[in-house]
């Protein structure tokens, strides 16, 4: 394999690693923050207001590290400096 | 496939370029300005008023009674740049409505410049409402040993700031453009409604998590007073 090849296939291969892997942990977290605040909903139906705020505001914190998987990998696919560079070094021969 | 709408040059003149990303922020602020500005020439306070008048009464009233809950006491100071920061990013996603918009918040250019103006207002708010001494001590609470934390978390919460609205908004308009070419009649419709929602939550979660932190840096620590024992 030429390092055209290799670098290819380790970017596309990676960039689904990443976003597969990195959205496993989010996911999981995520599941017990809404079922531990739904289980607290209904033992205290009158602080909704600030249960589910608090909610939305711990799934965004939570849910930034899959968004940032997701982002690194969309620069693998999209926008590979990497791959970027081999293109013009194999244009400039 | 572009990754932005930055990559869309609309009109060039030798340096000076103007993307996409810049055209929709001017025509969004154009809209808001003049909107707001249209409405609220002609106010009324009795029972007679206009449709738009209550629609934007709704509107302030309900950022106002957010950031109250937030735990800022005095929500009319900080109305004007939370509530700014709500407006544009919920109005940036609400027109991809409109064929051919883009989300400027789709860029990270956009989303990088709202993030700096949370980064700026928060010492400034802190600094306004417990004094400059009083706001630097707080970055050595509960010791001097966690000053480079306290440091480091503000400018990586920067980061996340942006990096979260941006990844949300372009993984959206991602998502519908490859199910375009795949299933391109209902589904994408599905995904656009989906987007909506996530755009909306978005906008919710930037202001209230902007107004947490100017929450925390402006938070004035106090000792309580004893309560009065009624003889």
């Amino acid at each position: 394999m030429d390092s055209m090849t290799i670098i290819a296939v380790a970017s596309i291969v990676i960039a689904g690693i990443t976003t597969g892997f990195g959205t496993m942990g989010p996911a999981l977290a995520e599941g017990r923050a809404v079922a531990t605040a739904l289980s607290s909903l209904a033992q205290q139906p009158d602080a909704s207001s600030t249960i589910t705020r608090t909610l939305f505001v711990g799934l965004a914190m939570i849910e930034s590290t899959a968004i940032y998987c997701f982002v690194v990998s969309m620069i693998l696919i999209f926008a590979n400096p990497f791959w970027n560079h081999i293109i013009a070094q194999t244009a400039g021969k | 496939m572009h990754l932005s709408p930055d990559q869309t040059i609309l009109w060039q003149y030798g340096f000076f370029k103007l993307n996409s990303t810049i055209a929709f922020t001017w025509a969004l602020m154009l809209v808001l300005a003049v909107g707001s500005k249209l409405i609220t020439r002609k106010l009324s306070t009795g029972l007679n008023r206009s449709r738009w008048q209550n629609l934007l009464e709704i509107v302030v009233t309900s950022i106002e009674k957010q950031i109250e809950e937030v735990g800022l006491n005095d929500p009319q100071k900080y109305l004007g740049f939370l509530g700014t920061l709500f407006l544009f990013v919920a109005s940036a996603s609400l027109c991809t409505l409109i064929p051919g918009y883009e989300p400027p918040t789709g860029s990270l250019s956009t989303t990088t410049a709202l993030a700096l103006c949370v980064f700026v207002a928060v010492p400034f708010f802190g600094i306004s409402e417990q004094g400059m001494g009083s706001y630097l001590k707080s970055y050595m609470k509960p010791t001097f040993i966690m000053l480079p934390f306290n440091i480091i978390s503000e400018l990586s919460r920067t980061l996340a700031l942006a990096v979260r609205l941006f990844g949300n908004m372009m993984s959206g308009a991602m998502i519908i453009a490859i199910l375009l070419t795949i299933t391109p009649f209902i589904f994408p419709i599905i995904m656009m409604v989906l987007g909506l929602l996530t755009g909306m939550v978005q906008a919710y979660i930037f202001s209230i998590l902007a107004a947490v932190y100017i929450a925390a840096a402006s938070r004035v620590r106090k000792p309580k007073p004893e309560p009065e024992v009624k003889q």
